[in-house]
């Protein structure tokens, strides 16, 4: 099997989607409308509906129910629960994302990944899209 | 580059893709874009069908779309389903309802990555089984009560659109509300059994414009599944990638493991290769001639010059094939009208024919069977019993069909 | 693509960036000022499955 190829970063539940029934994180009784739906229905899930400031100073991680395939152009995000796709554009904010689980707030991930004062707006609004449809999450304390 | 441009060039592996299971169908819809009927001898096998699932999973593929024919009517069926979900690949399947009794309702219900979809063309039994067969409707909307029953949320309700339905959106939309599903419209091509059907069947102009209005007014509460880009001309885009994924995002895989550009090009033309050649479905996807050819960045041809162009893309290839206009020149329902004129233009007689045609040869479920339209003479074959199970009865040699379907 | 070349492609894409139509690169910091660094879309949006 690819390993190399990798499905959401750890430390954040399950190593991936697709796991047997009885997976405690059900999709269906997450999403409001179930499983599938577009974006009215799956919005209302779990959380804010509102699309909140992003706050680099937390600790943040993929979904568990995130697959994350690397492209050449950066990579797709998958999330099993809402089946909305999200395409990071270039492979820095894949890296940002990737490495998330791993450090203690999103901004020291983006100063990791080799994010500039300059871009750093721009990779705050990419994260703060991500969280919005849930393909990210603040880390549960431990 | 923009997402689409980006697209348009190919990925390293389907977003998703469509597999046909069987070609064996309980019914014989009019428009059957496979023109399934009778399962195909060299079906896939269990272990081969678990194959193509292993692939799947190595090449990151999110999910597939199981269709048919009727998959349900394999005997591993759910053996298949629960492997591709253990497996990383989510699941959705398409189905007319025929087995979609309570108990396995219930089952799916509590199943997390398996969706359901339940095929159905009319909101009266009237305007649906006129096209899928007497008893159809009865047996879709006992499934979706079944689904409902079971607490299934979420599933969905997929109309492919006619003239005949065009003014049933609404009702459409509440059978779904109705059982808790969600309404998903697509569009008819003239596909499989659909050649034939479709110059009737299709949406005059009028009504695709009527279509278009009252999908910018549902916006996002129904799916289409990106199949009426299209109609971008009449005026902003509708939800979606707006782009031809055949060969760049998806793919269809059909019952015997051929690989085809998309489910709605079912012809050797579009044929990539099969999953049974070395390397499998992994090789084909990324080596396979057709796709690459399919990933060069597109001119649009005649259309290029086209102010639309840009969001209807020369619309949809399988819908220029099947009645026989140019790849490079307008969709037939062209929005701006530029496909009605290709139209009057075209030899429909000399129209590429659909293959393979694994029809029913005799009436099912009040459906007269598929209409003899030929090209070319056929073969003066017997006929077969109407009992007889052997699919290829009453086709003469060697086991193959005479008529040169592939 | 096989998994190398993926790999292999994007550690040239952290390299280099993109290039300008002409050739010339062009820096990460420039391009993300300009453009949204992620999209999304419903997987039922694409043209091709049931």
């Amino acid at each position: 099997m690819g390993c190399a190829v990798s499905t959401s970063a750890g430390g954040c539940g399950p190593s991936g989607p697709g796991v047997p029934p009885g997976n405690t994180v059900s999709p269906r009784a997450d999403a409001a409308g179930g499983f599938g739906g577009s974006s009215p229905r799956t919005d209302t899930a779990g959380g804010s509906a509102a699309d909140p400031a992003f706050d680099l100073d937390r600790p943040w991680c993929i979904d568990e129910r995130v697959a994350v395939r690397p492209e050449p152009f950066g990579a797709l995000l998958y999330h099993f629960g809402t089946r909305r796709l999200s395409f990071l554009k270039n492979t820095t904010v894949l890296q940002v994302v990737r490495s998330l689980a791993e450090h203690r707030t999103a901004r020291s991930a983006c100063l990791a990944a080799g994010v500039g004062a300059a871009a750093l707006p721009a990779y705050e609004r990419a994260l703060a899209t991500l969280a919005a449809s849930q393909m990210i999450k603040e880390r549960p304390p431990r | 580059m923009r997402l689409v441009e980006q697209f348009e060039r190919g990925l390293a592996a389907p977003i998703c893709l469509t597999w046909e299971l069987t070609y064996a169908c309980n019914l014989a819809c009019v428009h059957c874009l496979s023109s399934s009927g009778r399962r195909d001898p060299r079906e896939l096998t269990t272990a081969e069908c678990r194959e193509v699932i292993d692939t799947l999973e190595r090449m990151q593929v999110f999910y597939v779309n199981i269709g048919g024919g009727e998959p349900t009517v394999r005997p591993d069926f759910w053996e298949l389903v629960d492997y591709a979900t253990a497996h990383h690949v989510g699941v959705k399947f398409s189905t007319n309802g025929v087995k979609i009794d309570p108990g396995v309702a219930r089952r799916l219900a509590a199943s997390d990555y398996v969706d359901v979809q339940i095929s159905l063309d009319g909101a009266t039994a009237e305007v649906n089984d006129a096209v899928r067969g007497t008893g159809s409707y009865a047996t879709a909307i006992r499934a979706m009560r079944n689904l409902a029953a079971a607490g299934f949320r979420g599933f969905k309700l997929s109309a492919v659109v006619t003239r005949h339905n065009v003014s049933q959106l609404d009702e459409l939309t509440a059978l779904a509300d109705a059982h808790g599903a969600q309404l998903r419209l697509t569009r008819l091509r003239p596909s499989g059994r659909g050649a034939d059907t479709w110059p009737e069947l299709h949406p005059t102009a009028a009504q695709q414009r009527q279509l278009y209005d009252w999908l910018s007014a549902h916006g996002e509460q129904v799916l289409t599944g990106d199949s009426f880009f299209h109609l971008a001309p009449y005026g902003e885009p509708l939800p979606g990638l707006n782009l031809c994924g055949a060969g760049r995002v998806v793919c269809l895989i059909d019952p015997v493991g051929d690989v085809y550009a998309c489910p709605f090009a079912i012809h050797e033309n579009f044929l990539a290769g099969s999953v049974r050649q070395p390397g499998g479905f992994q090789a084909v996807w990324r080596d396979s001639g057709l796709f690459a050819e399919l990933r060069r960045p597109q001119s649009g041809g005649a259309c290029g010059s086209c102010q639309f162009f840009d969001s209807c893309r020369g619309g949809c290839m399988a819908a220029k094939f099947f009645t026989g206009l140019p790849l490079d020149g307008p969709d037939p329902e062209c929005a701006v009208g530029h496909g009605a004129a290709a139209l009057q233009a075209a030899d429909r007689a000399a129209a590429p024919r659909p293959a393979p045609d694994h029809s029913h040869r005799g009436p099912v479920r009040g459906q007269a069977g598929p209409v003899p339209v030929s090209i070319g003479p056929r073969p003066a074959a017997p006929p077969a019993r109407a009992c007889d199970e052997n699919p290829l009865a009453g086709f003469a040699g060697r086991g193959e069909p005479a008529v040169a379907f592939r | 693509m096989t998994e190398q070349a993926v790999a292999e492609a994007a550690r040239a894409d952290e390299q280099d960036g993109c290039d300008h139509a002409d050739g010339t690169p062009v820096s990460d910091e420039a391009l993300v000022a300009d453009e949204l660094l992620v999209e999304e879309v419903s997987i039922d949006g694409m043209c091709g499955v049931y």
